[in-house]
């Protein structure tokens, strides 16, 4: 088999410890906090007040703007809080709605669509109001992004899953790939498109197989070399349509759009069930748990109680631990685990801190090697350090999609991520409004 | 639920368990072929300075960084071993070890932490100190000894030679193919500084290097490459004045310049483009002084002198960055 893929990247130990762990339901939270800010663009207005008795699926959050989108409540309860707190993940306060549940599931839906009967704009307005944003991680709400400015001609479904542990993409293709197929063919309605391929990494062989033996002459199968970032958006683009995202563009601008596994089947759920998106799969996993599992959870769960329900707690043996959300490569660390989960949050890693000896930057060039954004890393670090904003960018600076490639491969263990995505806050700031 | 300490650190959070350090054994495994071949042709003696060189390398850092740059966390990695190891194989038996000492001085304290330490430096510095020990002791760098041959041997019974190099230069290829032949070239029992001589040695730690990925190979290849085609062509003009492009490989500093010295990480360029441009440079300037200059060897020159390029090379070889045009 040809296995498709980009330059550079790097290889990390893959530990996929929770593979063949099929995805199980989660049991219902007590209390679940939800952020208005779950997708990318302005965040969501509160629309219920404390004291309020809201059902599973009702809109307790309405989009400001056009690049917003909606939240429902995950449960069935009583909202006891309406308040501002800090979110690791935005590095600001977010407003949340606090809900505690008082009984099993009553949902509100909304109508369900036949969609090959109904229009375009039909699907996108119920995609929109069930709050479907893009679940590999981004959160950029899916209405938009079905709603091309240009002419796309070419859909791709990501199904690279390239950091490691994570392994919920995985099980969504092996075990619900009908539902994962129709809400394909909705957003290939959508768009209008022809050309679908759904990209996979060679480390899910079996996933390959299992769908290019269902969906034979429906969605061409890409197999992906094994390497990080396969599933960055614009790797993905280059390795299985060889084209080149501009600088400072999207994906649309070389017709393709880009959509994350567990997206479609979001947007399968949203218009065939009428369910808005209240709930995603996830991994839990790393060596700092008892207990590995891919699982369905209410979004909004307190990670305090992911780890101790479904996770049956830290592991023995150790007194610090990283509690990433999302894989080792690109995660979070959360500061407090009252931090829920997020619509964006396709697992929770908790693993030791690596101790490694630093040394000045001895000009290997490994970084160079392995940057798939062909940058110099090792050139942007020390103009970061420098405050050299203006020829960082000239190098490309706002180029960088802060993979991490190049501080993985790195002997002398250069922090190069950290000062770059420093220097384009910065950057960012200083020219702000000037192009 | 057990409590523990959340750790707040920068992404990614999982690396290579590589290391600087993990590199610069690397180097030294590699140079360890040549260093047995430095013992065996000339002496016990070779050896001494070689581990000399490695052990007052590594303790004039640590004294360095230590006291005089007050660095309470330095610890040794390995990079002062390689630059006092590579400076032992860069001198001639002749040489007494204080005068090692002084290069290792020099190349530590000066052209290495003067300039900011590891990573800083512009120079090679082992090689900038070998060419400081050359205009400071011509003497003891410039006098040669036939080497012995075998185990066990000091030095001090052997007899004095001229290098292949010095005798292509003051009298002719005709006159070094009298004096030695190909396979000893090859092998390394002809005079020379005590690590150059064995090209097979070096290539067989240099191949090492290639397996573990720890050498820019672009360097190499262009530096050996231009050298065989630059000789190539003089040869046809005049093979009696020229020599032949093979023997040019194997004499003198080539191989151990182009594959350990001009692959330096600190000193040489960044990308695939400007280390083809570096190594095409190093080989164009060690033919000139090789034919044309005063001395007759110009390996250490070139590099030196491709060093100083470097900053230059690297902001002109720039990578098109992904989804730009050309830069």
């Amino acid at each position: 088999m040809k296995l498709l893929t980009f330059k550079g990247g790097v290889h990390p130990p893959e530990k996929k410890l929770t593979e063949h762990e099929k995805i199980q339901k989660a049991p219902l939270p007590e209390k679940v906090v939800v952020l208005m800010a779950q997708h990318a663009g302005a965040p969501a207005k509160v629309v219920v007040e404390v004291g309020q008795q809201v059902k599973t699926g009702q809109v307790i959050g309405e989009p400001q703007g056009p690049v917003s989108a909606y939240v429902h409540s995950p449960v069935t309860g009583t909202v006891t809080n309406v308040a501002k707190i800090n979110s690791a993940v935005h590095g600001i306060a977010v407003e949340a709605v606090t809900i505690e549940r008082t009984g099993e599931d009553e949902w509100e839906l909304l109508p369900k669509l036949d969609w090959t009967t109904v229009t375009k704009e039909e699907l996108i307005e119920q995609i929109k109001k069930a709050g479907v944003v893009g679940l590999g991680g981004a959160m950029f709400p899916t209405h938009v992004k079905l709603n091309p400015s240009k002419p796309v001609d070419t859909l791709i479904i990501n199904g690279a899953e390239c950091e490691p542990y994570l392994t919920i993409d995985h099980r969504v293709m092996l075990e619900m790939d009908e539902e994962l197929l129709e809400g394909i063919e909705i957003t290939k309605k959508i768009l209008g498109v022809k050309e679908v391929y759904i990209g996979i990494e060679y480390n899910k062989k079996d996933a390959i197989e299992h769908l290019e033996r269902k969906w034979k002459g429906k969605v061409k199968v890409a197999a992906l070399k094994t390497k990080y970032p396969q599933g960055a958006e614009k790797q993905l683009i280059k390795a299985i349509t060889g084209r080149e995202v501009p600088s400072g563009g999207l994906p649309m601008d070389v017709g393709v759009v880009v959509q994350n596994v567990s997206t479609m089947v979001a947007i399968k759920q949203a218009v065939v069930d009428g369910r808005p998106l209240v709930e995603r799969g996830m991994t839990l996993t790393g060596e700092g748990v008892n207990r590995k599992g891919n699982w369905w959870v209410r979004i909004g769960t307190p990670i305090s109680w992911i780890i101790e329900r479904l996770g049956d707690g830290f592991a023995e043996g150790y007194n610090e631990l990283k509690v990433l959300m999302g894989g080792p490569m690109m995660g979070i660390p959360v500061p407090n685990l009252d931090t829920p989960l997020l619509k964006g949050n396709n697992g929770i890693t908790v693993i030791p801190e690596q101790k490694r000896e630093s040394t000045n930057c001895i000009r290997c060039s490994y970084c160079v090697h392995v940057c798939p954004m062909n940058l110099q890393p090792y050139l942007l670090d020390l103009l970061a350090r420098k405050k050299k904003y203006d020829e960082a960018a000239a190098i490309g600076l706002l180029d960088c999609i802060e993979c991490g490639s190049c501080t993985y491969i790195c002997p002398a263990n250069v922090e190069h991520v950290k000062s770059i995505k420093l220097a384009k806050k910065v950057y960012r700031t200083l020219r702000g409004g000037k192009k | 639920m057990k409590n523990v300490k959340l750790l707040i650190t920068s992404a990614p959070h999982v690396r290579t368990q590589d290391s600087t350090r993990k590199i610069m054994i690397d180097v030294l495994i590699a140079l360890t072929p040549a260093t047995i071949a430095a013992t065996f042709f000339f002496g016990l003696y070779a050896l001494v300075l070689s581990i000399l060189g490695m052990i007052s390398a590594e303790l004039i850092e640590f004294f360095i960084m230590r006291v005089l740059r007050k660095d309470k966390n330095f610890v040794p990695n390995g990079s002062a071993a390689v630059t006092g190891l590579l400076l032992a194989l860069n001198v001639s038996v002749a040489t007494p070890w204080w005068v090692l000492l002084i290069g290792v001085v020099f190349a530590i304290a000066i052209v290495k932490h003067a300039f900011g330490g590891l990573g800083q430096n512009i120079f090679n510095p082992a090689l900038a100190a070998r060419v400081f020990l050359l205009v400071s002791f011509p003497t003891f760098m410039t006098t040669w000894y036939k080497p012995i041959a075998s185990f066990g041997g000091w030095y001090t019974d052997a007899q004095t030679t001229a290098t292949p190099l010095a005798i292509l230069k003051l009298q002719g290829f005709s006159k070094v193919m009298e004096s030695t032949n190909y396979l000893d070239l090859a092998f390394g029992n002809v005079g020379g500084c005590i690590g150059e001589t064995s090209a097979i040695l070096l290539f067989i730690g240099f191949l090492y290097l290639v397996f573990r990925g720890r050498i820019k190979i672009v360097i190499p290849a262009t530096y050996i490459g231009s050298v065989l085609l630059i000789a190539s062509i003089f040869y046809t003009i005049n093979p009696e004045r020229f020599g032949s492009p093979i023997f040019h490989v194997l004499a003198g500093g080539l191989m151990l310049g182009a594959l350990f010295m001009a692959t330096d990480m600190v000193t040489s360029p960044m990308t695939l483009k400007g280390q083809a441009i570096f190594g095409l440079g190093c080989g164009v300037v060690t033919m000139l002084i090789r034919y044309f200059g005063g001395y007759p060897e110009g390996v250490s020159l070139s590099i030196l002198l491709m060093n100083a390029l470097v900053p230059i090379i690297d902001r002109h070889t720039q990578p098109r960055v992904f989804g730009r045009r050309k830069a």
